[in-house]
């Protein structure tokens, strides 16, 4: 067997001063040139910590207290200061996850990319900057020149991860460290960057080691996947047989919470609309500046949608579709400058006197479940504060009804006297969801509410939404970037862009036979799953969409 | 980048505008009389009227304010009830004094407190951090009038190294001048190192932080160049804005600091004239002295883009 | 020890220490702080004046334990003079928005465009230098700060997605702010008045020092030190003790400060 290019051999980080509090434990791996391999994990996994002590760049409370890293054969730790820094940046690349504070704001791109090459190339001034339009003209940025004497915050931030590869790649490393580089991107641009990235590396024969959450993305570039949990890797090996025989029971539970297309429900389609909107607009007006004239942009163009009594509708799109907005103007949180909310087939406007019947009716569930839940409260009061308004409840019986519901929610009565920061993301969702459901609402908006959990969490949570549903059978609209959760839960599915619905349907007719180019492009994006006996297999839709994805992103 | 300038200088105006309101307001709800004010207590009734008169105290307030910014800005701020001397020369003279010491502090404070405040948070919870911050809370604690005392005692009184009474102007005689500005500057810049240290190194480790500063070190940057060339510049953006804040605050004058090393500043102008009831003089140096302040303050924002070209994409 | 569990103590101490010996000087002291003695004028700390009398022969400890009840009462009632104005204009104008915002704020801003001690003087002015003008001048010069910082942190809660839930729940914009904005509001007041407490502390003191403060004969550590001043070469113990007990004070409260400001604000934990 020929050297690898980097072995990790029993590697563990701990805490500095406090060795027994291990991060990440007896981790072992190795990446053969050219090689793409791919670290899967959930957060706190300590995937990040790894990739970072390949060029040993650990934070600093952070410290390696057991095992080697070796790059070519010569143990990283033990290399001198000076050893490393001619490693890193020269053989050594890196993309990090966060395009808006990865590049210095105070420095032109021109600046940061010339870095590299000052430390790493003898190149005299202009061939650098020969060098450097050449690779931003590789990675497609629109006159390179111009962006030599940009600064990063003029460019979005598809652009800067593009940036961010150019720099990484500036001198043909032989390893780049591509930790989550795409999470923080919209659907279209994550492909398109991930696509540009793995064809740079192959051009260039640069070995690859892609840290994800996110199992499918990794699965369809990469040619090995190291699965890690807890500071452990509990499993690896090539693709193909991680995801159709696991060996390991997290690696089984990882796959089982990919989400698949739920069963499908009749809903009656003459049932009556429970929530409906028609013609409705929304603008944002910037204030007259003193020099700037008053402008209005337009965030809804003359929406109609109708949610039918028991009916989970789905509304996707990329971000700036005006998802959240219209989510948030059903809702009564951004006022409507034209058109109308009916509910219950009567028309209800702020202030009106049937407005405060729909607002009980019409509950929500935020993103963030880190901010939707008051830290000063406890979960009892939380919950509780939902039924303020039930006048004929008495204080007992509400809270019966909040333990009754907490309950339901998988919460047990020792949380009641819990405050938000003692429970985790998932189970602070589950509160935001208690307190959704608690007052029998008719209907619930849920905005993006599961997107900023952990995979295995997040199944768990879709699945107690739709048991919920299925139970007391509110109305649901769900708004999500991400069509693969969509396909699990919604009977029908809206697609908006720009301000725009462009296509709607039922479920299964949109994701199998998509009408529209940007519905087909989303699509693309995300993988179709089919359990086997053991495992998954994962296929690709519309894999020749591309020119669809082009024009999409036009 | 002009279009920021230029609307940055437009927001000042109502700023302006509320205090010179303020300003003729404060002296108006003075208790007493103007006129019997700038007489004094045994005038007769008869000068009294004709003051009053002079002094446009018989018409309505508005057009008695609008005669007083009219002055005001043709760069008339009355005359000394004291001894008659012209308000603006009084204050331009003694702002020269106070501001040529302060400049001198202000200055000083931030060569020695920056680089201290970003070796701290570089060496986080190390012995050197917790040096420089124990240092620095400890000169925060300490009044400047008291520390300048102490000053005084040591090196004036005990030691007789320096002048401890009188002063003589930069300008009349520069080694004799700067030899009289040695203890004042001492006294603040001690005290202003406290602030600015802590400053510098919060916002040092707000950026020691982000991932750019990660990216740089991946380049294969020193440690020395990641600080210089990364994490200086932009760290150096909230302490400006604290700089401007501490300048606009000593530019009007230190009267402490005066007090305690007899100098004529401003400062002192401003307390002599309170004393004196000299309301005139006191009215004149509150509206210069917020004018300074509004001034530096809006040239440290028009200058905030050196140090963050966001700002201006707002 | 954490940082910040190091600095409730070493700050708490000091801090006890000028409280205490505040309460104290309310009912006892060695000597009465007034009383003057041209016999035992100027003399050294010794076994009868533990730290020594002034030029007029009076004890300098009753006269500072004396001082310390009255820079006390008028900080504390500063502060809480600032606190509840600034509360109350802060929440109005960060949650109405819109013209009363601009309003309050502009003027708020002109205000902020003196330095405080300036603002005090000028105040001070009229409403004449007594306990009660001194304190409703700071408490008006200090107030502006207050409305800056709680209606900035009004601002960035009502962004946050709990006060839409309240919304969302059907409750009304007076309710939401009293249950959900102001008690989240209080984390950033809180270690503003704490700092502010110090500063209005130094402030008092300086003016006293000034001679604007509370007037003589009533010992002030402030009117202390100004008339310590001439006689500082011969009795240097007049001219450390109050300083001392200012920088005391004050290196107590902001080391407080700093662990109550950790403690709400992980964000600058380990200043």
């Amino acid at each position: 067997m020929n050297q690898p290019l980097v072995e990790v051999d029993r590697l563990s980080l701990s805490v500095r001063g406090l060795s027994d509090h291990q991060i990440v434990r007896d981790v072992s791996f190795r990446v053969d040139a050219g090689e793409i391999v791919g670290i899967v994990g959930e957060s706190g996994s300590g995937k990040t910590m790894v990739a970072r002590s390949l060029m040993n760049l650990q934070p600093p409370a952070i410290s390696i207290s057991g095992g080697d890293v070796r790059f070519e054969g010569r143990s990283v730790p033990a290399m001198t200061g000076k050893q490393v820094r001619a490693l890193r940046g020269a053989r050594l690349g890196m993309v990090f996850q966060e395009p808006m504070t990865s590049l210095n704001p105070s420095m032109t791109i021109g600046r940061q990319l010339e870095e590299p090459l000052k430390l790493h190339a003898r190149l005299d001034a202009p061939r650098r900057r020969e060098r450097i339009l050449d690779i931003l003209r590789r990675v497609d940025i629109r006159d390179p020149e111009a962006a030599f004497r940009a600064f990063p915050h003029q460019f979005s931030g598809g652009m800067r991860q593009r940036i961010m590869l150019a720099s990484a790649m500036l001198l043909k490393p032989s390893l780049l460290i591509a930790d989550e580089p795409t999470t923080a991107l919209d659907a279209l641009v994550q492909r398109e960057v991930l696509e540009l990235m793995l064809e740079m590396v192959r051009d260039e024969k640069t070995a690859l080691l892609m840290i994800s959450h996110d199992l499918p993305m990794v699965a369809r570039y990469c040619d090995r996947i190291i699965v890690m949990r807890q500071g452990e890797v509990v499993e690896q090996g090539p693709v193909a047989e991680i995801i159709s025989r696991p060996r390991h029971d997290y690696t089984r539970e990882l796959l089982q919470s990919m989400p698949m297309r739920g069963p499908l429900r009749i809903i009656d389609q003459a049932a009556s609309a429970v929530v409906e909107v028609k013609g409705l607009e929304v603008e944002y007006r910037t204030k007259a500046g003193l020099l700037a004239p008053k402008t209005i942009k337009k965030a809804l163009h003359g929406i109609d949608l109708c949610i039918r009594s028991g009916e989970i509708v789905a509304l996707v799109g990329a971000s700036g579709s005006g998802k959240t907005t219209l989510g948030r103007c059903i809702a009564g949180l951004v006022p409507a400058s034209s058109g109308g909310i009916f509910f219950a087939g009567k028309v209800v406007k702020p202030g009106s006197p049937a407005w405060h019947h729909y607002r009980l009716n019409c509950q929500m569930i935020f993103q963030d479940p880190f901010g939707s839940l008051d830290p000063r409260m406890k979960i009892r009061e939380i919950v509780v504060e939902a039924l303020r308004h039930d006048r004929q409840a008495g204080r007992v019986e509400k809270a019966e009804r909040v333990r009754a519901v907490l309950e339901e929610v998988g919460l047990d009565g020792r949380y009641l006297d819990r405050y938000p920061h003692e429970l985790s993301g998932g189970q602070r969702q589950r509160v935001a969801i208690a307190r959704a459901v608690v007052g029998r609402p008719q209907f619930v908006i849920a905005d993006e509410a599961v997107s900023a959990l952990d995979v295995t969490v997040r199944t768990k949570v879709l699945q107690l939404l739709a048991d919920l549903q299925r139970r007391h059978g509110f109305s649901c609209l769900f708004i999500s970037h991400d069509l693969s959760v969509v396909e699990q839960l919604a009977d029908r599915v809206v697609v908006m862009r720009d301000g725009v619905i462009v296509e709607e349907g039922k479920r299964d007719a949109i994701f199998v036979a998509p009408q529209h180019e940007y519905t087909r492009a989303l699509l693309s994006a995300i993988p179709t799953l089919t359990r086997t006996d053991t495992g998954v297999s994962l296929s690709w839709r519309f894999a020749q969409a591309d020119g669809a994805l082009a024009e999409a992103l036009q | 980048m002009l279009k920021f300038a230029f609307t940055r200088l437009l927001s000042a105006i109502p700023t302006l505008f509320i205090v010179s309101v303020a300003v003729f307001g404060l002296i108006r709800l003075i208790p007493g009389d103007p006129a019997s004010l700038m007489l004094g207590d045994l005038a007769d009734a008869d000068a009294l009227a004709a003051a009053r008169k002079a002094m446009g105290l018989d018409r309505p307030v508005p057009v008695q304010f609008a005669i007083w910014l009219g002055d005001v800005v043709q760069g008339d701020l009355g005359r000394s009830v004291l001894n008659g001397q012209p308000v603006l020369d009084l204050v331009l003279h003694r702002f020269a004094t106070s501001a040529q010491m302060v400049l001198i502090a202000v200055g000083l404070s931030v060569l020695v407190a920056v680089p201290l405040g970003m070796a701290a948070a570089w060496r986080q919870n190390g012995g050197l951090d917790l040096a420089i911050v124990s240092m620095s809370t400890l000169l925060l604690s300490v009044p400047t009038f008291w520390l300048g005392l102490m000053i005084l005692l040591v090196f004036g009184l005990k030691l007789g190294w320096l002048p401890v009474l009188g002063y003589v102007s930069i300008a009349d005689n520069p080694v004799a001048g700067l030899i009289y500005l040695v203890m004042p500057v001492l006294t603040l810049v001690l005290h202003e190192v406290g602030i600015i240290v802590r400053m510098a190194r919060a916002s040092t480790l707000d950026v020691l932080r982000l991932d750019y500063i990660t990216h740089a070190r991946a380049k294969g940057m020193s440690e020395s160049a990641v600080l210089l060339h990364h994490a200086a510049r932009n760290a150096f953006g909230p302490t400006w804005t604290l700089i401007g804040l501490i300048l606009g605050n000593l530019l009007g004058g230190v009267a402490v600091v005066e007090t305690v090393f007899t100098i004529p500043g401003l400062g002192r102008l401003i307390v002599d004239s309170i004393y004196a009831r000299d309301y005139v003089v006191v009215q004149g140096c509150l509206l210069f002295v917020a004018l300074t302040y509004l001034l530096v303050n809006l040239v440290v924002d028009l200058l905030y883009p050196l140090f963050d070209p966001r700002v201006t994409a707002e | 020890m954490k940082r910040h569990q190091r600095n409730y103590i070493l700050g708490g101490a000091p801090l006890a220490c000028f409280l205490g010996a505040a309460l104290i000087g309310r009912f006892w002291t060695p000597f009465n702080p007034m009383r003057i003695d041209l016999r035992s004028k100027l003399q050294p700390p010794g076994a009868a004046h533990w730290l020594g009398t002034d030029e007029f022969g009076r004890d300098l400890l009753s006269r500072l334990m004396a001082a310390a009840g009255t820079s006390v009462s008028i900080s504390l009632t500063t502060v809480f003079f600032a606190l509840l104005a600034g509360l109350t204009l802060g929440v109005i104008a960060g949650y109405a928005r819109g013209w009363t915002d601009r309003v309050v704020m502009s003027l708020n801003d002109a205000l902020l465009a003196f330095p405080s001690m300036l603002l005090a003087l000028a105040l001070l002015s009229i409403t004449g230098a007594n306990m009660y003008g001194i304190i409703l001048a700071l408490g008006m010069a200090y107030t502006p700060s207050m409305v800056r910082v709680v209606r900035g942190s009004v601002l960035s809660l009502r962004e946050r997605e709990f006060i839409d839930a309240s919304r969302i729940m059907g409750n009304s914009a007076a309710y939401t702010m009293l249950r959900h904005i102001l008690p989240n509001c209080l984390g950033p007041v809180i270690v503003l008045a704490t700092s502010m407490f110090g500063s209005v502390l130094l402030t008092e003191s300086a003016l006293s020092f000034l001679g604007l403060g509370v007037p003589p004969p009533a010992p002030t550590w402030g009117n202390m030190l100004a008339s310590a001043r001439p006689h500082i070469a011969e009795a240097m113990w007049l001219g450390i003790f109050p300083g001392l007990c200012i920088s005391l004070s004050l290196l107590g409260i902001n080391l407080f400060g700093d662990a109550i400001r950790d403690r709400f604000d992980p964000r600058m934990r380990g200043l």
